[in-house]
C-alpha cells in the first residue's frame, strides 16, 4: 500500500525553479531517504507535503487523499510530523508543555471547556499529560520534563523533537537532516533511535540526511535530487554504484 | 516542578483573602473612612490591571506588538454607557428610562459585558489581519485600528462626538436608590478578579498555551498541529473584550468619557504597564497596574511634567531591566511558598 504518492511535483518561487516534476511513492512501513547536495530542494519537497508550501503544479495525496489546499496544522491532524533541520523546539517552555502543545489538534476539549474547567477539560489534559508523560519514559527524558530546551544538551534537544512529532502519532514521519550537528557518538545512537521509533511505532519514515553512515545503514530506498529534478532512485547498493549520483553528490574518492 | 507536589483539595485562603479584601473596602468606603480621591484611585487600580492583564495576553504571552489597546477600552466604555443610560435613566437624547431603574444593579453587570462582547468584535480589526501579517506591520494596523475607533466616535453625534457622552452618574444613583453601597468598588473588584481568573485559566490550558508557542516560534506552532489563526483569534477576541469591560467600569467610575480620553496616549499608558510589569507575566502586570496608577497619582502636582517624568523612567527601565520587574516569571516562581495560598489551576 502507497502512504504517499506524489506526482509530478514542481515549486517555482516567483520565476526561480526550486522542484521540477518530483514523483515518488512511499510504501507503507518503508525508511526512505532522500538525499542530494545543499540547495537541490530536498526540504521544499518536506515544505510542500507538510503544507508549509503550496505547490505551482503537481499533486500529492496521503493514504489516497489529496491534500491539495490543507493548511500545516491540517496536514498534521490527518498523521504527518515532521521534525526541522535547526531544531524548531519551544525554547522557553518545559519538554512537558512541547509535547502537550503538539497535541493541540486533539485536545478533547473546547475553547468553553477551558473557562469552565469541567470534567471534559480536566480528563482532556490528564488524559494529554498521561501521554506525554508515557512517550518522555520511552524516550528515557522523564527526568527533563521539567527543563527547559534552551538548557538541554544539543543530542537531548533532538530526542525531545523526535519525541514531540510522534505525540501526535503519525503515520509518516518526515526527518530533516536528524544527524546534523550531532557528535560521532550522537550518531550512532541516533541510528539506533530512529531504527527503535520505526519498529515500535510501526510507521513510515522518510528523511533528510547528508550522512551517508545513517543513510546506507537505515533506508531501504534513496532518492537522489539535484537542481530539483530526479537524477537517481533505487537501494543503497544501486545508489552507491550510479555514476550520476557519484558525479553530483557522493564525490569520487578517486580524483 | 515534581518537589512541589499540589495538594489535592483547593485552597480556600486566596478566595477568603480575596473577599475579606473587598468587604474592608467596601467598609472603609461606606463608614467614609476613605475619601472619594482614594476610593478612585483604589477603583482605577482594578481597571489598569484589567487593562495591562488584558494588553499583556497579546503583547506579552503571544509576543506580538499591539499599541492600540485603547480603542477597545474606547468601545467598551462608549457601547456599556450607551446602553446603561439608555435603559435606566432619563436622558436627554435617549429619552425616558426603558426599563424601571430598580433593575440598574442586575442590568448593570450585563451592560458591561455587552460592551466586552462589542469590543471583542472590534477586535476583530486586529486579529483578522494577523493571519498574514505580524511584528512591526501589526504594530501598524494595531494604531490604526486606534483611531478607526475613535474617529467613529467622534463622527456620531447622538453619543456626543467629540464633546462626549455623560449621564453615567445617574445610572449609579438608580443603584444607590436600590441599596446605599458603594457599587463600583464591588464591580470594579469583581470584574478584575473575573478577568484574571479568565486570563489565568486561558494561559495555563494547553489551548492557551498555543500563544506561547506562537510567541516562541510560530512556523513550528502551525507545522505541529495547533491552528494558529484560530487561536489567534481567540487570544485578540478574549484581550480587546476585557479591555472593554475595564473601559465600561471605567466610564461609569469617572461619570463621563470622551474619545480623546481612548487616544494613543492612553494605549501608550497601557504598554507602559505591560513593559514595567514584565512580559507575559500575570502577576507582574498586576504589580504594574498598582505601581503605575499610584505613581501616576504621586506624579501629579508635577502637572504635564509628569509626561517627562514617565516616559524617562520607561528609558531607565530598558536600560537597567528591559525585562521589566517580573521577566517571565509569576510571583508563585519567586516565592514559592505563596503557592501554599491557593492551588492555582
Amino acid at each position: 500500500m502507497t502512504v504517499l504518492h506524489i506526482d509530478g511535483l514542481t515549486m517555482h518561487f516567483s520565476g526561480l525553479s526550486a522542484l521540477e516534476g518530483f514523483n515518488t511513492r512511499l510504501a507503507d512501513g518503508g525508511l526512505t531517504a532522500l538525499i542530494g547536495p545543499n540547495g537541490a530542494g530536498k526540504t521544499t519537497v518536506f515544505n510542500l507535503v507538510s503544507g508549509f508550501y503550496q505547490p505551482t503544479a503537481g499533486s500529492i495525496s496521503f493514504l489516497d487523499r489529496p491534500l491539495a489546499g490543507l493548511k500545516p496544522h491540517q496536514v498534521t491532524a490527518r498523521g504527518i510530523a515532521r521534525t526541522f533541520q535547526n531544531i524548531r523546539l519551544w525554547k522557553d517552555m518545559t519538554v512537558l508543555d512541547n509535547l502537550r502543545l503538539a497535541r493541540h489538534h486533539r485536545l478533547g476539549y473546547g475553547i468553553t471547556d477551558v473557562f469552565r474547567r469541567g470534567g471534559r477539560y480536566r480528563r482532556g489534559e490528564d488524559g494529554i499529560e498521561a501521554e506525554a508523560m508515557e512517550l518522555l519514559e520511552t524516550f528515557k527524558l522523564t527526568a527533563a520534563a521539567y527543563e527547559r530546551p534552551k538548557n538541554l544538551p544539543y543530542g537531548v534537544q533532538r530526542k525531545v523533537e523526535l519525541a514531540r512529532a510522534l505525540i501526535s502519532r503519525p503515520r509518516l514521519l518526515l526527518l530533516d537532516e536528524p544527524a546534523a550537528g550531532l557528535t560521532s557518538r550522537d550518531v550512532v545512537e541516533l541510528i539506533d533511535l530512529i531504527r527503535w521509533i520505526h519498529e515500535t511505532f510501526r510507521l513510515t519514515i522518510w528523511m533528510i540526511e547528508h550522512q551517508m553512515k545513517v543513510v546506507m545503514n537505515l533506508c531501504s530506498r534513496i532518492t537522489v535530487i539535484d537542481f530539483g529534478r530526479i537524477i537517481a532512485e533505487g537501494t543503497p547498493e544501486e545508489i552507491r554504484n550510479d555514476p550520476e549520483v557519484i558525479r553530483a553528490y557522493l564525490g569520487d574518492d578517486k580524483l | 516542578m515534581p518537589t512541589t507536589r499540589i495538594p489535592p483539595r483547593q485552597r480556600l485562603t486566596l478566595p477568603l483573602l480575596l473577599a475579606a479584601l473587598l468587604a474592608g473596602i467596601m467598609a472603609l468606603a461606606y463608614f467614609e473612612v476613605i475619601d472619594l480621591y482614594i476610593q478612585t484611585i483604589i477603583l482605577f487600580i482594578g481597571i489598569n490591571i484589567i487593562i495591562s492583564s488584558s494588553l499583556n495576553l497579546v503583547n506579552g504571552h503571544m509576543g506580538e506588538f499591539s499599541c492600540g489597546h485603547a480603542g477597545f477600552v474606547a468601545v467598551g466604555a462608549y457601547v456599556s454607557s450607551v446602553i446603561t443610560v439608555a435603559l435606566f435613566t432619563s436622558d436627554r437624547v435617549f429619552g425616558p428610562p426603558l426599563l424601571p431603574p430598580q433593575l440598574a444593579p442586575l442590568g448593570f453587570p450585563l451592560a458591561l459585558l455587552a460592551g466586552g462582547a462589542a469590543a471583542a468584535v472590534a477586535g476583530l480589526l486586529v486579529a483578522l489581519p494577523s493571519f498574514r501579517t505580524r511584528g512591526d506591520y501589526l504594530a501598524i494596523i494595531t494604531i490604526a485600528a486606534n483611531y478607526i475607533i475613535i474617529t467613529t466616535v467622534i463622527n456620531i453625534d447622538t453619543i456626543g462626538g467629540a464633546r462626549g457622552f455623560m449621564g453615567m452618574k445617574r445610572v449609579i444613583f438608580a443603584m444607590e436608590e436600590v441599596a446605599e453601597i458603594p457599587w463600583m468598588v464591588l464591580w470594579v473588584f469583581t470584574f478584575t478578579i473575573l478577568s484574571l481568573i479568565a486570563i489565568r485559566r486561558f494561559v495555563s490550558s494547553t489551548y492557551g498555551k498555543g500563544i506561547i508557542a506562537i510567541q516562541q516560534d510560530e512556523v513550528a506552532a502551525e507545522m505541529m498541529g495547533v491552528n494558529t489563526n484560530r487561536i489567534k483569534l481567540v487570544a485578540f477576541m478574549l484581550s480587546s473584550g476585557l479591555a472593554g469591560i475595564a473601559g465600561g467600569l471605567y466610564a461609569h467610575v469617572i461619570g463621563y468619557v470622551n474619545p480623546k480620553s481612548f487616544d494613543i496616549l492612553k494605549s501608550t499608558e497601557a504598554m507602559v504597564m505591560v513593559y514595567l510589569g514584565g512580559m507575559g507575566s500575570i502577576s507582574g502586570a498586576v504589580l504594574s497596574a498598582i505601581l503605575f496608577t499610584l505613581l501616576l497619582e504621586a506624579l501629579r502636582p508635577l502637572q504635564i511634567i509628569k509626561w517627562i517624568v514617565i516616559p524617562l523612567l520607561l528609558i531607565i527601565l530598558m536600560q537597567f531591566r528591559p525585562e521589566g520587574i517580573m521577566g517571565n516569571r509569576e510571583l508563585t516562581d519567586i516565592f514559592p511558598r505563596l503557592k501554599k495560598l491557593h492551588r492555582f489551576k
